[in-house]
């Protein structure tokens, strides 16, 4: 009818195989121009599969790509990029040793007369980018020296630097702070009244409902659903993205919290820089949620108890007894185990096998005489699987095979092998789909039924609220507020259904958040 | 400066932190200058700020100048290679044997060629085959050794051509030897491939994150391709020089010099593991190695002893410069 496509990008019948794993499966995916589309589905259900091969790193095995009416016939991100199609990779796409500006005009360098490389430009022009975004990000820094936060920005903002006509953006929200999120949401809405496309991946249900206007739901390879969403209701989507029912996390049954002896005490923790001035108690058969933003110290608090930062001052008591921790090995010796945020640099070797993951932090207690103990190993290895509920082929698979979900159990695995009093847990659920998560807030629980201390860390609020029996509200590098989890109950909704409740908890939760936020000083998580 | 660093608790540390960072990065134009001026002090009546001694330090380290200028690039990608100072050897043999065989243009496209050759075998066992270059330049240093052994006979070959002597390595201008401005030019050269291209930014990009690189549409096999070849071919281009300085082509000619060009480019402040790398560093770095080399010698030490005491001030360069 016009010449202008009504599809930005149009897949069509798109199947890609792994070493006899069948990873797509016939899958169409359409994308029309001025939307955002979300893109949905469990781990393993082939969302960075086929966004991998719309951006040229995979080949397909079949199928056809038309964007902007154009056929996508050579499989490269340079072709793909030619097509105008840009992508931010979960921090995948920096590197560490360029600055902010080089990073985002990496191969698209600003240029002087005599064609040499004008930085200057770059980061005139990346700050411009920043500044629309109203995000402050040096572009002069490096981005080795970045939080997490700011990282994402970059990624993000080198993803729209390209000009795109499709805009893929994979979990662009993980660690971004809410203000930070609504930006970039208006931000988006700029972009796709101009016609551009945006596919958006998250597993952030709340997000997709605000900003998607369509979602397309793939499940083990195929695709599931393709509707707008006005027709996708949160419950709706859960359900095509697991395939079956009850696997909410309203459906987590947080049990009675015997609370035992007091395993952790903070009198007045400071470190450095954050946090500063903490104070908290932790008990046996307890968890405990740090509740916050990107920047609020709740990172911070976790590596000061974990012996991975100095302590500046006051004093962590754990059962009762002043320690001192300086190292990680300190911290192990009193039985505080940290599952840090970034699991595939902090957490794991992920080309190592399953059974060398989870028993390298108990390496010296299975040896004998500088021999490790092979059979002990294997069992240690086996309970954890078993325990755990791990998928994996065998315990000699290397951890890079398996999901997100299961990474995150082999280092939770991995400590546990240690066994703990006290488990600090940092994002525990970042980036793994909805039925992982429920069932890694379950083994929380179920740790602290064994008497555990947990202390939690998560961003996401519903899960928080379904995992821990306290909720520390931090800002600022501060505890502001220390809340028993009924506190969160709104009385007048108590007889609605649970997952109706665990919304109204985390509207309250939301708000004693930005209390917080106000209470302290309006903190820039720019830099350190 | 600690009642700001407590009421500006933002700014100071950053800024304090950025001046160690610099102290740390600029350790090694500070180390050059402390060993140069406490040699001056200490050797001035040996006769170690004689223009001629100075001159001297310069032709001694040119060939490990150009040689670790490209080696900036293979460490700065996140290779090595251990070949250059085999390959430096066989390239003053062929280039040897062609000027006695067809005169001096021959003997420049030999050295050139032998470079060549070495250089995309080695960037094409690394990049297509997947050795890592660790390995393949290892083995390579045997086999260029071997086949410079081999075509010569090990014997020297002389070189009787002026011309070639003059412009690679013997000759000067008034007192400015050849060799320093093959060292500054491509060093100026190599700088602003480095910082200013898109070439080198992409050098930069694949050692500093090589998946990240290929996400972001580098071709970081190609990259490390070339940086291998560029690496052989500065190899070459010093056996070269040593063959136009020595007026004769030997197997032994740079003999151990992977280890002095490795040394000055890290002493530069360029990363074993890649991402990071300043050509101006390495020939500092280079300098600064000469130097040692030439104020240990006029101090009288023996060989044993100016080898301990030459790594152990390495060491203490490279520990200094190590971000904590």
């Amino acid at each position: 009818m016009s010449s202008v496509p009504e599809f930005a990008v149009r897949m069509t019948g798109i199947s890609k195989s792994f070493g006899g794993v069948r990873a797509l499966d016939g899958v169409d995916f359409e994308v029309h121009a001025g939307e955002v589309h979300a893109l949905l589905g469990g781990n393993g259900a082939g969302k960075s599969t086929i966004l991998k091969v719309l951006n040229g790193v995979h080949t397909p095995d079949s199928g056809s790509i038309v964007v902007g009416g154009k056929p996508l016939t050579t499989h490269a991100p340079e072709a793909s990029r030619a097509a105008g199609i840009a992508m931010n990779y979960q921090e995948m796409s920096l590197i560490p040793t360029l600055t902010v500006a080089q990073n985002i005009f990496l191969t698209r360098e600003a240029k002087t007369g005599s064609g040499l490389i004008n930085d200057r430009e770059a980061e005139r022009r990346a700050g411009e980018l920043f500044n629309m975004l109203e995000v402050r990000v040096d572009p002069r820094k490096l981005v080795g020296d970045l939080g997490a936060g700011q990282k994402q920005l970059t990624e993000i903002v080198k993803a729209i630097s390209q000009d795109a006509k499709v805009l893929i953006l994979d979990e662009p929200s993980t660690a971004l702070a809410v203000s930070d999120v609504e930006r970039l949401f208006v931000f988006l809405r700029k972009l796709t009244q101009r016609g551009v496309a945006v596919i958006y991946v998250s597993h952030r249900m709340d997000e997709i409902a605000r900003i998607a206007d369509r979602a397309t739901i793939l499940r083990d390879g195929k695709h599931i659903i393709t509707a707008p969403i006005s027709e996708l209701p949160i419950d709706t989507m859960i359900e095509y993205i697991v395939g079956k029912r009850s696997l909410g996390l309203a459906d987590v049954v947080r049990g009675d919290a015997s609370r035992g002896e007091v395993l952790l005490e903070l009198r007045g923790v400071s470190g450095r820089h954050k946090p500063s001035d903490v104070s908290l108690t932790l008990h046996a058969g307890e968890v405990v949620g740090l509740a916050g933003l990107l920047g609020s110290g709740r990172t911070a608090l976790a590596k000061v108890i974990a012996g991975l930062e100095p302590a500046a001052s006051g004093e962590i008591r754990v059962r009762g007894k002043r320690v001192d921790v300086r190292s990680p090995s300190d911290a192990i010796e009193r039985g505080i185990a940290l599952v840090p945020e970034a699991r595939a640099t902090q957490g794991i070797i992920p080309d190592h096998s399953v059974a060398a993951n989870m028993t390298l932090s108990v390496i010296d207690d299975i040896s004998v005489r500088g021999f490790v103990d092979q059979r002990r190993a294997r069992d240690i290895t086996d309970e954890q699987i078993r325990r755990l509920a791990i998928k994996t082929g065998s315990r000699e698979h290397a951890v890079s095979t398996l999901s997100g979900g299961n990474q995150q159990k082999v280092v939770i695995g991995k400590w546990l092998a240690s066994d703990p009093d006290i488990l600090i847990l940092d994002e525990p659920t970042a980036g793994i789909d909805i039925g992982s998560k429920s069932e890694i807030i379950r083994l929380v629980r179920q740790l602290a039924r064994e008497g555990k201390g947990v202390l939690m860390i998560s961003s996401e609020l519903s899960e928080l609220l379904t995992a821990c029996d306290r909720i520390v509200v931090m800002a600022d590098g501060r505890a502001h507020e220390d809340l028993p989890r009924e506190a969160f109950d709104d009385p007048a909704a108590a007889d609605g259904d649970l997952a109706h409740r665990l919304q109204a908890a985390e509207q309250r939760l939301q708000i004693k958040i930005q209390e917080a936020l106000v209470g302290g000083k309006e903190e820039s998580h720019v830099g350190h | 400066m600690s009642a700001t660093d407590v009421n500006s608790g933002e700014q100071s540390p950053s800024k304090l932190r950025t001046f160690l960072g610099d102290w740390r990065q600029n350790i090694i134009y500070i180390g050059f200058v402390v060993i140069f001026v406490v040699f001056a002090l200490t050797l001035n009546d040996k006769g170690f700020l004689n223009p001629n001694n100075l001159l001297n330090i310069v032709r001694q380290t040119a060939m490990i100048a150009v040689m670790a200028i490209a080696m900036t690039f293979v460490l700065s990608a996140g290779e090595i290679d251990l070949s250059v100072g085999a390959v430096a050897g066989l390239a003053s043999v062929t280039v040897a044997l062609a000027i006695s065989a067809a005169g001096p243009l021959a003997g420049v496209l030999a050295g050139i060629a032998t470079g060549l050759a070495v250089g995309v075998f080695n960037g094409w066992l690394t990049t297509r085959i997947g050795i890592p270059s660790f390995l393949t330049t290892l083995a390579m240093m045997g086999i260029a050794k071997g086949i410079a052994m081999w075509v010569s006979d090990t014997a020297a070959v002389p070189i009787l051509h002026q011309g070639f002597a003059w412009l690679f390595g013997g000759g000067a201008v008034g007192r400015i030897p050849v060799l320093l401005f093959w060292t500054l030019v491509l060093g100026v050269i190599g700088h602003v491939a480095l910082k200013r291209t898109g070439f080198g930014r992409r050098v930069l990009a694949t050692g500093g994150g090589e998946t990240a690189a290929r996400f972001s549409g580098i071709d970081t096999r190609s990259i490390k391709f070339r940086v291998l070849v560029l690496s052989s071919l500065a190899a070459a281009l010093a056996g070269m020089l040593y063959a136009g300085r020595l007026q004769s082509g030997r197997f032994q000619l740079g003999e151990g010099d992977e280890l002095s060009v490795i040394a000055a480019a890290v002493l530069g402040g360029t990363s074993l593991f890649g991402g990071k790398g300043t050509v101006i560093g390495t020939i500092v770095g280079a300098m600064m190695i000469g130097l040692i080399n030439n104020g240990l010698i006029l101090m009288g030490l023996e060989f044993s002893q100016q080898l301990i005491a030459r790594g152990g001030i390495i060491i203490l360069a490279v520990a200094l410069s190590q971000k904590r």
